[in-house]
């Protein structure tokens, strides 16, 4: 049977882990190869690697950490962060990235979305969404980190992606993040029905029972958690345990 | 300068002369197909080394040969066919071990660009057709029932690493299953040739033990 995932997200500045509050107040959380051994041997599904560096240098020093991730870890990776083109995405994948994750630069310019798919396969395509619930109660597409609103509705732009071939969607509601209060469960359940690709639920992991929550009730297919696993909230083998216990299909 | 690539996990051995220095030397086809470099990184971990070619002379003469490969089918048999692979492939007499696409291309027929495939496994690759489930099959899936060397050691049940939208019937060559939508061929056997439909390369433990069942065959 198919499992559920669940997948740590390391957050990358400069080399370093990070993880903001809020996609505010950036702190340190350590080597990302370490860690990324460390969630490997706990049972960790797969990884996400999100590269915030705002630097020139920014390529040369991803690729160089993607090649010591692709040789160290035996799990699934994706690196997602500022990839903005085909060539971006074919200097990663060559060096051993399973999966890349677009994001801003897919919105401005959705044709991204097809070249990547048409070219390496939807399987190594991951649209990443950030997305906020307004006053009117929908949910809408934020660009550049959470910094740009659009007036596109989330779920508008989620099918338009998959019909351009996106293969799986990652699902961070601005909301949630950094709260630790739960993820998004009703934008996560409209898109993972609404969808024919897996939907990974990111954003607001706080408890074992949030994971519980989002798999059963938000129907999601993968979920996603950054500092809770970093600062050893919640240890990754306990959490498996956990919802396995639970009747939740779950990888041990 | 040989030695010093040997001992750096992160270095690619591209020598077309790697057969000269030891026995045990694998290769890996290189196609238009695939993530080759997942596949040479694992068996570094697991204390292989392998090159990636497509030197027919190296292809032939390895002890072993791996043939990886995500990726479409059509264009991928075009390939082999134009370069002349696929002769190639269906002469070799060591043990080969075909990964994903590769599995699939072993195979009869794929509904994949209705495409006429290797032959080496009597059986066909079909779209995997569900209203209620997602295409394609992402993530950890235990596989059962098995009947080859490659699982030697392997726990009951173990979850594999898959990405998959195809899927290769069940048949008499089936040495390994898996259910999704419908249970279909995890792993296909007959006589030197061994193919999987999930990632060892990417499935942790479970699939290293795989792949050092592989490299082990005599």
């Amino acid at each position: 049977m198919l499992t559920k995932r669940i997948i740590p997200c390391l957050d990358i500045r400069d080399g370093r882990t990070v993880k903001g509050v809020n996609f505010e107040n950036i702190r340190d959380a350590g080597d990302p190869v370490e860690l990324a051994l460390l969630y490997s041997r706990q049972g960790a599904d797969e990884l996400v690697f999100l590269d915030i560096t705002a630097t020139v240098e920014k390529r040369k020093t991803l690729v160089e950490l993607v090649k010591r991730i692709a040789a160290n870890i035996n799990i699934p990776f994706t690196v997602g962060g500022g990839i903005s083109t085909v060539e971006d995405v074919a200097i990663l994948l060559q060096h051993g990235a399973d999966k890349v994750s677009v994001n801003t630069a897919a919105f401005k310019n959705p044709a991204l979305i097809a070249d990547l798919s048409n070219r390496f396969g939807s399987q190594c395509v991951v649209l990443a969404i950030d997305t906020k619930k307004e006053a009117d109660g929908e949910w809408y597409v934020y660009l550049n980190g959470g910094r740009t609103k659009t007036d596109t509705k989330t779920i508008d732009w989620a099918r338009q992606a998959v019909a351009l071939g996106a293969g799986e969607i990652l699902l961070t509601s601005m909301n949630n993040d950094g709260t630790k209060a739960g993820f998004a469960v009703d934008i996560t359940l409209l898109l993972s029905t609404a969808l024919s690709v897996p939907v990974i639920a990111s954003g607001g992991a706080g408890t074992m029972e949030h994971f519980k929550e989002i798999f059963l009730e938000g129907s999601a297919d993968a979920a996603l958690a950054a500092s809770i696993f970093h600062y050893k909230e919640i240890g990754i083998p306990e959490l498996k345990q956990y919802l396995s216990a639970q009747d939740i299909s779950i990888r041990l | 300068m040989r030695f010093q690539q040997q001992k750096d996990c992160c270095k690619i051995i591209h020598s077309k002369n790697y057969y000269l220095f030891g026995v045990g030397m694998i290769a890996i086809i290189k196609y238009n197909a695939g993530n080759v470099q997942s596949v040479q990184y694992a068996l570094h971990r697991i204390g292989a080394t392998a090159v990636v070619t497509d030197d027919f002379d190296i292809i032939r003469k390895a002890d072993k040969v791996i043939f990886p490969g995500v990726g479409h089918a059509q264009s991928a048999m075009q390939y082999l066919r134009e370069k002349g692979l696929d002769q190639l492939l269906l002469s070799l007499q060591q043990p080969v071990l075909g990964i994903c696409l590769g599995l699939q291309l072993m195979c009869k027929h794929s509904e994949e660009g209705n495409t006429d495939c290797l032959g080496i496994f009597d059986t066909d690759v079909k779209l995997f057709s569900s209203a209620e489930l997602k295409v394609p099959q992402i993530g950890w899936n235990n596989i059962y029932g098995y009947k080859s060397v490659l699982f030697n050691g392997l726990s009951e049940q173990a979850f594999m690493y898959t990405v998959h939208s195809y899927y290769a019937a069940l048949c008499n060559e089936t040495v390994a299953t898996t259910d999704y939508i419908v249970p279909f061929s995890a792993a296909l056997q007959k006589d030197n040739f061994y193919a999987v439909q999930f990632h060892p390369e990417k499935s942790g433990t479970a699939g290293e033990t795989i792949l050092k069942n592989f490299i082990q065959i005599p």
